[in-house]
């Protein structure tokens, strides 16, 4: 069966490029990611050889550009009318869910990657943690990946793609910021301390920053894998439903 | 080698597939007809394993459309209503995709891809993305893609809507070349296509199956002794007549 995770997965990635979506994304990231560590995050006015600044501000240009990636998924088939076509191919749910994730994944690594020259620019300046740096990168891709996942679920509820952007952004945004200190002192004064506790535990945040720490937590892994896996779950569940109209 | 037995489908309040049953054997083409909304579509996107019924089961070579669903959807071709397809991709790509999930590979992949093309009769275009093209040729892509793997079954919903007469003969014809090895069916609101491809035809309104015969039986219905008098009197209901008309055998 795993032709089938194969045969969606080529298409998926093909249909990235043939269309400008791959480049113009690659384009905006490969941009925004260095000016943000340059111009917001003062790359240079550190005085150190790490990646700090542009790991500081990556989690905010996910919430915006994974959305922008994982809003086709569903919605697009659904307004397409695809899905039906899809439906008949003797593929199971979770290669064509799978498939999909994957391919979207490999966009984000692919724009991660873009940024591979500040890491070569940081050696040159200095001696980097190297080890360190190539834990915040995975860290980055799993934290991409859980917004991808957040992203396909949410666009099987719509067929309509700015819909499902708005709510894959909005649902990013909200795992972000749920471990903001701000937020959990507000939620703290007003909320039970088990429901603050809950929603830190929720925060992609603070798992993000255990791996730009240079550590990497079984705890943190498993947020990440079992928010994708249980994201992915759901999409292909609300797509299933589907087969049921009407019921 | 296709099983619809006693399909019923509700969307809200609405029955819109109501007890059909009806079973296809490898050689028959059979003739979908039924005005619009008559439930046409939804038995077919059962009989594909699209949807799901209500109450009932439909089986593809002795494979449960749901239960077995993969099993039952590797031996079926199938072309849904509007010809989907994706327009970034070309012709050639597109049947390439549907080749590919079904676990072709390599040379057996280019070479149904090649045999599918040239039968939908796609030359000159099957490079060209699909959403440039006219919906003729976007029809004969998706065409293509349902028979390229040579299924033993195949679903074909308005196989020749907006056809030119060309396209649609040479449809017509490409049916008729399968239809000895197939079971095949086809929806289509062109009456005249019936006698010209169909060895069967059922009539369904509401919902519910009204005639299950060869086209000359179904013309004989009517005194004119013409198909579409036929259809005209089996699924027009008289104005402020709620009844379902009777089935007919």
């Amino acid at each position: 069966m795993i032709h089938t995770l194969w045969a969606i997965y080529r298409r998926e990635l093909g249909a990235y490029f043939l269309t400008p979506l791959a480049w113009v994304f690659l384009a905006v990231f490969g941009f925004a990611a260095p000016a943000f560590a340059f111009h917001v995050g003062r790359f240079f006015d550190t005085n150190r050889a790490d990646l700090a600044p542009l790991f500081d501000y990556l989690p905010w240009l996910l919430v915006i550009l994974m959305p922008a990636l994982a809003m086709r998924a569903w919605a697009e088939e659904r307004d397409r009318g695809t899905l039906e076509f899809l439906m008949a191919l003797p593929i199971p749910l979770w290669a064509t869910a799978g498939g999909k994730f994957l391919a979207a994944w490999t966009m984000a690594a692919l724009a991660i990657a873009l940024t591979f020259p500040m890491w070569i620019a940081v050696n040159y300046l200095g001696e980097p943690d190297n080890a360190a740096i190539a834990t915040a990168y995975l860290g980055t891709l799993l934290l991409a990946g859980a917004y991808l996942a957040v992203g396909q679920a949410l666009s099987a509820t719509t067929a309509n793609q700015v819909v499902a952007f708005v709510l894959g952004a909005g649902a990013a945004f909200l795992l972000t910021m749920a471990g903001l200190p701000f937020v959990l002192s507000v939620l703290g004064a007003s909320a039970p301390a088990a429901v603050t506790e809950f929603v830190a535990g929720l925060s992609a945040l603070d798992h993000y920053n255990a791996f730009r720490n240079g550590v990497i937590g079984l705890a943190d892994l498993v947020y990440f894998l079992g928010l994708i896996g249980i994201c992915l779950t759901m999409g292909g569940v609300l797509v299933s439903e589907r087969r049921g109209g009407g019921r | 080698m296709l099983v619809a037995d006693h399909l019923t489908k509700d969307f809200g309040p609405r029955r819109a597939v109501d007890d059909v049953s009806f079973t296809l054997e490898r050689g028959e083409v059979l003739g979908f007809l039924g005005p619009n909304g008559a439930g046409k579509t939804t038995t077919m996107r059962m009989l594909a394993g699209a949807l799901e019924a209500d109450e009932g089961r439909a089986s593809i070579a002795g494979h449960d459309c749901v239960a077995a669903r993969l099993e039952a959807q590797a031996r079926l071709g199938y072309l849904p209503e509007g010809a989907p397809a994706y327009p970034a991709m070309s012709p050639r790509d597109f049947v390439a995709f549907s080749l590919r999930a079904r676990g072709f590979s390599g040379a057996s992949l280019k070479r149904a891809a090649a045999l599918a093309l040239e039968r939908a009769n796609l030359g000159g275009y099957e490079h060209q993305p699909i959403g440039t093209l006219s919906k003729g040729y976007k029809r004969r892509a998706a065409l293509a893609a349902a028979i390229a793997h040579d299924p033993p079954v195949l679903i074909l919903d308005e196989p020749t809507d907006g056809l030119d007469p060309n396209q649609k003969d040479g449809v017509r014809q490409l049916i008729r070349d399968m239809a000895p090895d197939k079971a095949i069916i086809i929806s289509t609101h062109i009456l005249e296509e019936v006698p010209a491809v169909c060895s069967r035809a059922i009539v369904i309104a509401r919902g519910r199956l009204l005639f299950d015969g060869s086209p000359r039986e179904l013309a004989e219905l009517a005194p004119e002794r013409q198909i579409e008098a036929a259809f005209r009197q089996l699924t027009l209901v008289p104005e402020g007549d709620g009844s379902s008309p009777e089935a007919v055998a």
